[in-house]
């Protein structure tokens, strides 16, 4: 089994899109991501799992640049990026979808999917036709069924609002999702809407980081597994390779499958 | 040309005003209540400082139209001439939508919904041209003026028309460009949105902090054009001008649909819920209710309003 080195076999002999490599990020003394690094190959899910405060979404902070790490490396495509800020991110075709906190709850889709990127005439006025035709056209390819292009977002049911989200992604051609717990506030049906969703984005040859504390998400979408336990990365296994009781191991224990001993898998149960 | 002077510094110092403001709020960040509070005490004091404490007065005879009445209007002419503008912008405004919306295929409203507005938008500006020049000048001001000018008074008096108001005029610029940079604007866009969510404003690559400056200078400006005409009104200014009106500006928002939570209401709205409220003030007065009736009845009805606002609101969950 391989941990800890692990190029998946799908990805062999290619450049990953994403590379963060020995990322710090400390607040005040304590550190929340510690000598971390993660890979992200085209067209591939990595889920990233752990305890609350294991310092998963820190570690995303760093690569979506809302809060850029202390030290460390981002290689994108290849080459060293310093993502300072949010904008840099998006313009290397980094975009981020939230659990919640990404929609202006009072604003309409279209406005939500171009929120910051407005598209407008000559004269600096918004086109909103324009806005609404383009967020029908990627809505109608992501959820046919998505209606309500004139309401405000929080009108919309969580399913459809993730959509949203995720349509603002696509449009602004992501090669590089940040997906931060997109099921966590969705019920049963609108789960399966979002991970049909991920699923056709893969497809698509779009690289997915994965965030989730539900491990049957992870393991219904995920191509390799990175756990982390106390800021600290324990391994990235090949979805294949291990059960989910492995990969609760890791994110409960902070140790290797191989190190697990069998008096602790059965304290698991 | 001193009238431009005097404007044009006005505005300029209430943007300067307004910036500072706005810096302490967003860079700093001092909460807004705080800093406007503040402002209000420190600025009032600055003011007192500078006069001495006395009244300024003698203002301008162009400037002074600013503050309305017959000698601060446009006259009879030119108000048909503005109406018959207005007329033609709101058609036009109202055919390049229905234009816009063809264009990309949305549904439609009805032709006679558009037409509907049309008319009805139209028939209020003219009968508003009308009504201002059915009113006239008094009779004393107009033989006054019909001396001074070598005018024969005709038989049955000399009638004036009066004509729009230079500050309803002015109300009306200032509503239509707020209006635009409101809705049509990028920095309106980044209003409502930082006001609905301020997080994802920011993740969106909003320069929030900018914005919320932006804001304030506005603000600033507007607050320069209200003391131009309560002076102009005035012919003067003392210090008190103004005083306790920003809990009037406060209540014209909120019976207006803003909301305290921030991201709602709009620039007519807030309009319109001034209208209202100075309404319900002159009606009461004009009936001979006395000022502490007329504030317990306005404190009331503020209440009442927005009290059914909300319960409408969680009723219709929503819109």
């Amino acid at each position: 089994m391989t941990v800890k080195t692990a190029p998946a076999a799908v990805a062999q002999e290619r450049t990953p899109i994403v590379e963060m490599r020995n990322i710090n990020v400390a607040f005040g003394g304590v550190r929340a991501v510690d000598d971390v690094s993660v890979d992200l190959y085209a067209g591939e899910v990595v889920g990233l799992v752990g305890g609350n405060g294991a310092g998963k979404s820190t570690l995303m902070k760093a690569l979506s640049g809302a809060h850029p790490p202390d030290s460390g490396q981002i290689v994108v495509d290849g080459q060293i990026r310093e993502i300072r800020s949010p904008t840099i991110a998006q313009s290397l075709g980094i975009e981020t979808i939230y659990q919640t906190l990404a929609l202006a709850e009072n604003q309409t889709a279209p406005a939500n999917m171009f929120l910051g990127r407005e598209l407008v005439t000559r004269w600096g006025m918004l086109d909103d036709g324009s806005m609404e035709a383009a967020t029908r056209e990627v809505m109608g390819r992501l959820n046919p069924l998505f209606e309500g292009f004139r309401q405000p977002v929080q009108e919309l049911s969580g399913g459809q609002r993730q959509a949203v989200a995720i349509a603002r992604a696509v449009h602004f051609n992501a090669r590089i999702m940040i997906m931060d717990e997109p099921t966590a506030a969705l019920g049963p049906a609108e789960t399966a809407q979002v991970r049909d969703l991920i699923r056709q984005l893969k497809s698509e040859g779009i690289g997915i980081f994965l965030i989730s504390h539900d491990i049957h998400d992870v393991f219904d979408l995920s191509d390799r597994i990175s756990v982390m336990y106390h800021a600290k990365i324990v391994g990235t296994v090949k979805r294949d390779d291990v059960t989910t009781d492995d990969v609760l191991a890791m994110i409960i224990l902070g140790k290797v499958p191989e190190q697990v001993t069998v008096e602790e898998r059965a304290s698991l149960h | 040309m001193s009238w431009v002077i005097a404007l044009g510094s006005g505005v300029t110092i209430g943007a300067i005003i307004g910036g500072f403001q706005g810096f302490i709020v967003a860079y700093i960040g001092v909460p807004s209540f705080v800093v406007t509070l503040g402002g209000l005490l420190a600025f009032r004091g600055v003011v007192w400082q500078m006069s001495g404490g006395a009244a300024v007065s003698g203002i301008d005879d162009t400037f002074r139209k600013l503050g309305g009445g017959y000698r601060g209007s446009v006259g009879g002419d030119t108000t048909w001439l503005l109406a018959i503008l207005i007329s033609v912008a709101l058609v036009a405004f109202l055919v390049y939508n229905r234009w816009q919306r063809h264009r990309f295929g949305f549904r439609l409203r009805p032709l006679w919904a558009d037409a509907l507005v049309g008319v009805v938008g139209v028939g209020v500006v003219l009968f508003l041209a009308w009504f201002a020049n059915e009113t006239f000048w008094p009779q004393g001001a107009a033989e006054r003026f019909a001396a001074e000018n070598d005018i024969p008074i005709p038989e049955g008096g000399l009638l004036i028309p009066v004509g729009f108001p230079w500050p309803v005029l002015l109300l009306v610029g200032v509503t239509l460009v707020m209006t635009i940079l409101a809705t049509r604007r990028r920095f309106g866009r980044y209003v409502y949105s930082y006001g609905g969510n301020p997080q994802a404003a920011e993740l969106a690559g909003i320069n929030t902090r900018w914005v919320v400056m932006k804001t304030f200078i506005v603000i600033g400006i507007l607050c320069s054009l209200a003391g131009a005409i309560a002076s102009a009104r005035l012919n003067g200014a003392t210090l008190d001008i103004g005083f306790s009106e920003e809990l009037d500006v406060i209540a014209a928002a909120v019976v207006g649909g803003a909301s305290f939570a921030g991201g709602i209401g709009t620039i007519p709205g807030a309009v319109l819920g001034a209208v209202v409220m100075q309404s319900l003030r002159f009606g009461l007065a004009f009936n001979g209710v006395n000022a502490s009736q007329q504030s317990i009845v306005i404190g009331a009805i503020l209440v009442i309003a927005v009290g059914f606002d909300s319960w409408n609101r969680r009723r219709g969950g929503g819109s």
